[in-house]
């Protein structure tokens, strides 16, 4: 229980980043934080104590099949973190024309478009 | 042979095509998406009528593979995005001709196309949650795609915000597996009735449900989530905003929200905890429905106008819904709740043609003038006669003047929500339905009509390329509303069944 | 002088060729043991992201040219669909008609190698074209930014 409580913490803590900090490039740490809170808690989910590698074939010992890992989470995470790469390179390089265009990193100085 | 999977296949290949053929060909670009949207569109309409169907990824059957899935619900979406990207990539043609770049921006589009397709054939959790990721990656990408400081800003804004409600999206796939121990709708759908008689038994299912309202909310840019869309559609090149207004907004959060909500939790039974969630999306479509209409009146800016009354229009969309969802969960009749979706999924395929012609609209506005900031127009009837009727259906359109279309969803919406109990809501639908023709009334008097001031001087009527989707538009949005017993027994209620009944979609897939 | 210092450049030399080997065989044995094509390419990526870092953008893009990134990125996105096409003859979107083989040989598991393969040229050629962006845009205006943090 303590550990997904934790991982709510680390998700709290990005969104915290993300809210609070005008630093555009803190922001993104934010996001990042928070984007890796959620793979944390999904590679949680899918923890075993003592588990053992789910590979089945003719030889496999049928007591073993209790002890297997559950896969899916991984490659759910492994997905996550590859989106998250993607959104991480397309958020650094929209920063880095930001700051082309006005020289500062801090979004209150930036900001003119009134949402 | 099936076709699902091609609604994701075609619009990818020619995503990655085009730059491929781009390097030798400068054309690469236009041509393929116009070829492939044309095919999507035609594939679409001709999937009217069709038995709802189910394509197993890899021959791996439901449970353990992905399902694509494609019933009358689906059938309504791919309808509304194919047929409005088509229309959109032939307006770019001429309207994009200013940028550079235009096989990335080709290439973009398609990959949003797919995206979006991919979020409506879904029928599993975790891709829908990759195929959303994948639509709102590319649009983040098309909103700054103009790569000045208010596109700039607005794109980040936008991918920040997407980039929290993708979190929380995620964290509710997980906690639903961790829940149910599948990732697949029908059989996630089916481990919650049975072993849990329902979502409200287990806080971990109402956990996730919460987050998914606030992830898909987000997306569909609901109030209080809605604060990247004003700065987002206006900033975005005019063709995407009308796809960003038109159908981006829906597919990922309108349709995901149903989906999930009606067909994964089953929200649309007797029970208090549906109630509650159905509470939910009132108050959200009520707020949305309210801030949207009054921010909009006082806008100048034709795009930003247009933005925040997407939010408020949006609003009546998941009203309907929820008010549907609302009569299922305290015991109403089922006619009932089937009148309400009904006037819902009417006014979202309406917002969908009109506001995708009010933004091209803005677009030729702007390419024929240079401005869109509606103090320096006037009188844009004499040197723009196409672009103005169009512009005047759909303002007519979408503040509901009889006999356009949206008259008829919004009649629809607030007649259920009458009937359903809640006389207090359908009052303020009724008064913000006014706010609106307020605001496109200012429209019209400030650009269409009036003598010919300003920019408007030297303005000239659109090429050909430019103001045909506009006429199709327009015809689409009269049809919409005068030829619904033509139109609306073929799509229309296909849609409302397959919503309504979650257990047909867990025997469709399941087998 | 352009890039990094002498040692960094005689190391790179030295480990860039079995950096490249050794992501190879992560492709290839991705359906063997672990490994795969995103993790091979993301190597491959690597060993030419340290060119770039030793001997500066140009050393890299003399062995990868832009244009050649570009090619592999948008070919082996397009090798996996039509690799899920041909799955459509056995009447499934990804079926995996191909021979399954024999287990832990190489030619086993039927789709999955080609598969890997299309992602690691995808996966591999992106990661480096990214790099690059990334670069190119900090020989414009960071060069600034940070000779202002240092005055």
């Amino acid at each position: 229980m303590t550990v997904y409580f934790l991982c709510a913490v680390l998700l709290t803590m990005g969104l915290y980043c993300l809210v609070a900090k005008k630093n555009i490039v803190k922001k993104i740490i934010g996001v990042v934080i928070m984007d890796y809170a959620v793979n944390l808690y999904l590679i949680i989910i899918g923890y075993k104590k003592g588990g053992v590698a789910p590979i089945i074939d003719k030889t496999t010992n049928p007591e073993l099949l209790e002890r297997f890992v559950d896969p899916l989470p991984q490659a759910l995470v492994l997905t996550s973190i590859v989106i998250g790469l993607g959104v991480l390179a397309l958020m650094v390089s929209m920063v880095i024309r930001l700051y082309e265009k006005h020289g500062t990193f801090d979004m209150s100085q930036i900001s003119k478009l009134r949402g | 042979m099936n076709p699902v999977p091609l609604y994701v296949a075609i619009p990818l290949g020619a995503a990655f095509l085009i730059p491929l053929l781009g390097m030798w060909w400068k054309k690469s670009g236009e041509t393929l998406a116009v070829l492939s949207t044309l095919v999507l569109a035609t594939m679409a309409i001709l999937a009217v009528g069709t038995p709802a169907m189910v394509h197993h990824m890899g021959g791996w059957t439901a449970p353990l593979g992905i399902a694509l899935v494609s019933d009358g619900l689906t059938v309504l979406l791919l309808i509304a995005i194919n047929v409005i990207a088509f229309l959109c990539i032939v307006f770019s043609l001429k309207y994009m001709t200013a940028y550079t770049g235009l096989t990335k921006y080709y290439s973009l589009f398609m990959l949003m196309v797919a995206g979006m397709n991919g979020v409506v054939v879904s029928g599993d959790l975790f891709n829908l949650f990759v195929f959303l990721e994948l639509a709102s990656l590319a649009s983040y990408a098309l909103v700054a795609f103009g790569v000045e400081a208010d596109e700039l800003e607005a794109g980040f804004k936008y991918m920040i915000l997407g980039s929290v409600a993708s979190v929380m999206i995620l964290f509710a796939v997980g906690t639903v597996y961790a829940v149910t121990g599948t990732l697949n709708m029908a059989d996630a759908a089916r481990e919650i009735s049975t072993k849990f008689s329902g979502a409200e038994t287990n806080p971990a299912l109402l956990l996730a449900a919460a987050f998914f309202l606030m992830g898909f909310g987000l997306k569909a840019a609901l109030v209080p989530f809605h604060a990247w869309l004003p700065d987002a559609h206006p900033s975005a090149p005019a063709p995407i905003s009308a796809m960003l207004s038109g159908v981006v907004i829906k597919s990922l959060g309108v349709y995901a929200m149903c989906r999930v909500m009606f067909h994964v939790f089953g929200f649309a039974s007797t029970s208090p905890s549906s109630a509650i969630i159905a509470n939910a999306m009132i108050a959200l479509s009520v707020l949305s429905i309210v801030v949207g209409g009054l921010m909009a009146i006082g806008q100048w800016d034709f795009k930003r106008l247009l933005a925040y009354s997407s939010i408020g229009q949006i609003g009546y969309v998941t009203l309907g819904i929820g008010v549907g969802a609302h009569v299922l969960a305290t015991g109403g009749t089922r006619s009932l709740a089937a009148l309400a979706i009904l006037g819902g999924l009417f006014h979202l395929i309406n917002h969908a043609a009109f506001k995708s012609l009010l933004f091209l609209s803005s677009g030729a506005i702007q390419y024929a003038t240079g401005t869109r900031d509606m103090k320096m127009l006037s009188g844009l009837r004499k040197r723009m006669p196409i672009t103005a009727a169009t512009t005047n259906i759909a303002a007519l359109s979408i503040s509901g003047v009889p006999p356009f279309s949206g008259f008829w969803s919004k009649l629809i919406i607030i007649v259920a929500t009458i009937r359903a109990g809640h006389p207090a809501i359908a009052a303020i639908a009724i008064a913000m339905a006014f706010v609106t023709l307020a605001y496109y009334v200012k429209v019209q008097r400030e650009m269409i009509f009036g003598p010919v001031r300003g920019r408007a001087e030297s303005a000239r009527e659109v090429p050909a390329a430019m103001y045909v989707p506009l006429i199709i538009l327009a015809i689409v949005c009269v049809g919409f509303g005068l030829l619904y017993p033509v139109w609306g027994s073929r799509i229309l209620e296909p849609a409302r069944d397959a919503l309504l009944n979650g257990a047909e979609y867990v025997k469709l897939v399941l087998g | 002088m352009k890039g990094m210092t002498l040692i960094v450049k005689t190391i790179t030399d030295f480990v860039v060729a079995f950096i490249v080997v050794f992501g190879a065989y992560i492709v290839l044995y991705g359906h063997l043991t672990p490994g795969g094509g995103f993790a091979g390419g993301v190597i491959i990526a690597c060993a030419f992201i340290l060119l770039m870092l030793a001997h500066g953008s140009d050393a890299a893009f003399a062995i990868l040219p832009a244009k050649v990134a570009h090619i592999l990125d948008s070919a082996g996105a397009l090798a996996f669909l039509i690799i899920g096409w041909i799955g459509m003859t056995g009447g499934f979107f990804f079926l995996n008609v191909f021979g399954r083989g024999e287990m832990f040989r190489l030619l086993s598991s039927g789709m999955i190698l080609p598969l890997n393969i299309a992602i690691a040229f995808k996966v591999g050629s992106s990661l480096f074209l990214v790099f690059a962006a990334l670069a190119m845009f900090r020989r414009r205006s960071f060069r600034a930014m940070i000779e202002e943090e240092l005055s």
